[in-house]
């Protein structure tokens, strides 16, 4: 599977983003494969109207099974969400990407 | 003759001035009220009228069709607004970020698009004697307020002769949806209050209104409270204080419960008289 | 870092001035936001330094380049807002109703329409008078009010915070529903929503609410001006109930609002009455949610 989590740096220790539309960096752990690559999302920072869906079409290009964010979409981009078949977690907004991680192993957060 | 009445800042007494000056008006002649805060309009709340009327508005967006598509994400490409998401092989239009400029439909190169009207929101048309009300309400979620102001207005050109006064309740701000309902007025009746974000916003306002060349003129409300900036200011930029309407709690508590003032008030009613005189000298002149 | 919202739906219910008399009780452990880019307000409460300050972009508009344009026209047919009109015998784009949408361009043979980029305002940051930091911006006239400005804003006071180790953000939002005040709730811990007993109040308390709930952000009421309607005030406060929305404070009508904002000043710098009382109440109760 592969776990993508909204994040405010590049690494297990940063804090996660808990907007979606418009995170800083999107980060995508390959579980099979134990890899964890990163995406720069500050360039969503130009974009007026649309920040979400474009956000989530850029999960769907990376091939997210799973979303671990804060807040959660707005409504356009949760549309995208459910089209792309991607399984949307919330309530992670203040814990660190590793402690993420975990809290979603242990069932401990909500599906959104 | 048509009358905008806005406001750089909310929470003035647009909507207390619009729905009082209009049945003011329209126990001795015909009259318009048009409800252009499309998001959130209320000036309805304070009038009571028979429904005679009901139109659904339309936008046109893009509606996706699989045979045709051969997945070449052109269309995603060409959206400005990030409308259109491209899942693969396939398309997702989303129709409240779309602003319909048709890129996506007519650059299409295998035709796999196709510009269809989509309800974004509804026109109603009510009336009570001598007085016309018309509110036209954004359907929620919908984001373009623009195009139903437009089409608001439309309406009213082609169901109204041109010599009957016009109101228009504009939204708060000075944004596009307020460019677009102030567009068409004759005159701009900027409402403010005589307190410093009053004075502010009515800066603001000026501003918008000078750079669309539009003729406007300040109704102070709540005339007793803050200071006298806002006097001083209009005096001083030579604009037109057509009227001053007493800040009067009772006032406060009849708009709470949904109620119009003038009756109540015969302050107010000097005051609608003093802007009714105003608009029929100038109306002659237009 | 703790973030906490102002907002009010409708216009006009003091959503602002409480915001301003909650910053000042923080004095320098905050950072204050003004999100409430189309109006902004607290900028004449704070007395800021405007020390900073940035062009704002936001969308584009397209331009002719007369030297290229042979004038064929196709431009002015296929826009759809009807923003290219002839002028002198040229092609000019009209800058209020162009919406950027870049169609023009893209189909201009002789490549004679480029996309600017659009100043659609600018945003400041400024040393206020409690010793603290304020980010505040002002929307340009006629600009696209979307929830790009108010992001800017908040992103920019969330690394002023981040960088001065303060812990804590408070943010006036814009009223309304729509784009720019989710752009100032998202991310929040709680919202204030600031209402007064007006049918439209409730109206709009009800529908800015929606949005608190649909994001999860914690959300608490002050009803203001309680006292011109209690009818309404007891409706507003059934709701709040049924909502499990904290019930903050009800605030009678005073004229000291005005009062102290035609000073410069927030209500509880202005005075040390009974309201100053209830608003510093109001403020201690948000903070122990926290």
């Amino acid at each position: 599977m592969r776990i993508a989590f909204t994040s405010k740096g590049t690494d297990w220790d940063s804090m996660m983003d808990p907007r979606f539309g418009r995170t800083e960096f999107l980060l995508v752990y390959d579980e099979d494969k134990e890899e964890l690559i990163h995406f720069d999302n500050r360039a969503i920072e130009d974009v007026a109207h649309g920040a979400g869906p474009k956000t989530a079409q850029k999960l769907f290009e990376l091939k997210a099974d799973v979303l671990i964010t804060g807040n959660g979409p707005g409504g356009n981009a949760a549309t995208v969400l459910e089209k792309a078949g991607v399984k949307v977690f919330a309530g992670a907004g203040e814990l660190t990407v590793r402690e993420a991680l975990r809290a979603y192993e242990n069932n401990a957060l909500e599906p959104f | 003759m048509k009358i905008a009445i806005a406001s750089g800042k909310g929470g003035t007494g647009k909507t207390t001035l619009s729905t009082n000056l209009a049945s003011y008006i329209a126990e001795e002649q015909m009259v318009v009220l048009t409800d252009l805060d499309v998001e959130e309009p209320n000036s309805g709340l304070f009038i009571k009228a028979r429904l005679l009327k009901r139109e659904t508005k339309y936008k046109m967006i893009p509606e996706w069709s699989e045979e045709n598509c051969k997945s070449c994400g052109n269309c995603h490409e060409v959206c400005n607004f990030h409308a259109i998401i491209q899942l693969g092989s396939s398309i997702l239009v989303f129709p409240q970020l779309c602003h319909g400029c048709y890129a996506c439909a007519e650059l299409c190169p295998s035709s796999a698009l196709e510009m269809v009207a989509r309800k974004m929101g509804e026109l109603r048309h009510f009336q009570n004697g001598k007085l016309n009300f018309i509110e036209s309400r954004l359907d929620i979620g919908q984001e373009q307020s623009t195009l139903l102001i437009s089409q608001t207005n439309q309406y009213i050109n082609e169901h109204f002769p041109g010599d009957i006064i016009k109101i228009y309740d504009s939204p708060p701000g000075t944004s596009c949806p307020v460019i677009e309902a102030t567009k068409d007025a004759d005159y701009v009746i900027l409402v403010t209050e005589p307190t410093p974000f009053g004075l502010h916003d009515l800066k603001l306002a000026i501003d918008t209104m000078k750079k669309l060349g539009r003729d406007f003129g300040v109704v102070l409300n709540r005339q007793g409270i803050g200071n006298n900036d806002v006097l001083d200011f209009c005096q001083q930029e030579n604009i037109p204080l057509i009227a001053e309407i007493p800040d009067d709690r009772r006032i406060a508590e009849l708009y709470s419960r949904g109620e119009l003032v003038y009756q109540e008030i015969p302050e107010v009613a000097l005051q609608l008289e003093k802007i009714l005189d105003f608009i029929m000298n100038n109306k002659d002149s237009r | 870092m703790k973030e906490i919202v102002v907002i009010s739906g409708k216009g006009g219910t003091g959503k602002t001035s409480l915001a301003a008399s909650f910053a000042c009780l923080e004095g320098r452990d905050v950072v204050v936001a003004d999100c409430d880019v189309d109006a902004a307000d607290m900028h004449l409460l704070m007395q800021p330094d405007f020390n900073k300050r940035e062009d704002f972009y936001s969308g584009e508009l397209a331009k002719i380049n007369q030297d290229e344009c042979i004038r064929c026209g196709n431009c002015a047919d296929i826009c759809r807002f009807n923003a290219i009109s002839i002028i002198d015998s040229e092609y000019i784009v009209d800058p209020l109703d162009c919406e950027g949408c870049g169609y023009c361009a893209r189909i201009c043979t002789s490549h004679a329409i480029g996309n600017e980029k659009l100043n659609a305002g600018e945003w400041f940051l400024s040393s206020i008078k409690t010793g603290s930091l304020m980010v505040h911006a002002r929307l340009g006239i006629g600009a696209d009010n979307s929830g790009k400005l108010v992001a800017k804003v908040k992103k920019e006071a969330r690394e002023i915070a981040k960088r001065n180790g303060i812990g804590l953000i408070i943010i006036d939002g814009p009223p309304g529903i729509g784009c720019p005040v989710i752009s100032s709730i998202t991310g929040a811990n709680f919202a204030v929503l600031v209402t007064e007993p007006t049918i439209s109040g409730l109206h709009d308390l009800k529908r800015a609410y929606e949005l608190v709930k649909k994001f999860n952000i914690r959300a608490g009421c002050i009803i203001n001006k309680s006292d011109l309607n209690t009818r309404t005030t007891e409706i507003i406060e059934d709701f709040l109930k049924a909502e499990d929305i904290l019930h903050i404070s009800n605030l009678p009508y005073d004229e000291i609002f005005t009062e102290s904002m035609t000073y410069g000043q927030a209500v509880i710098e202005y005075t040390n009455n009974d309201m100053t009382g209830m608003i510093k109440d109001s403020w201690h109760k948000i903070k122990q949610i926290l």
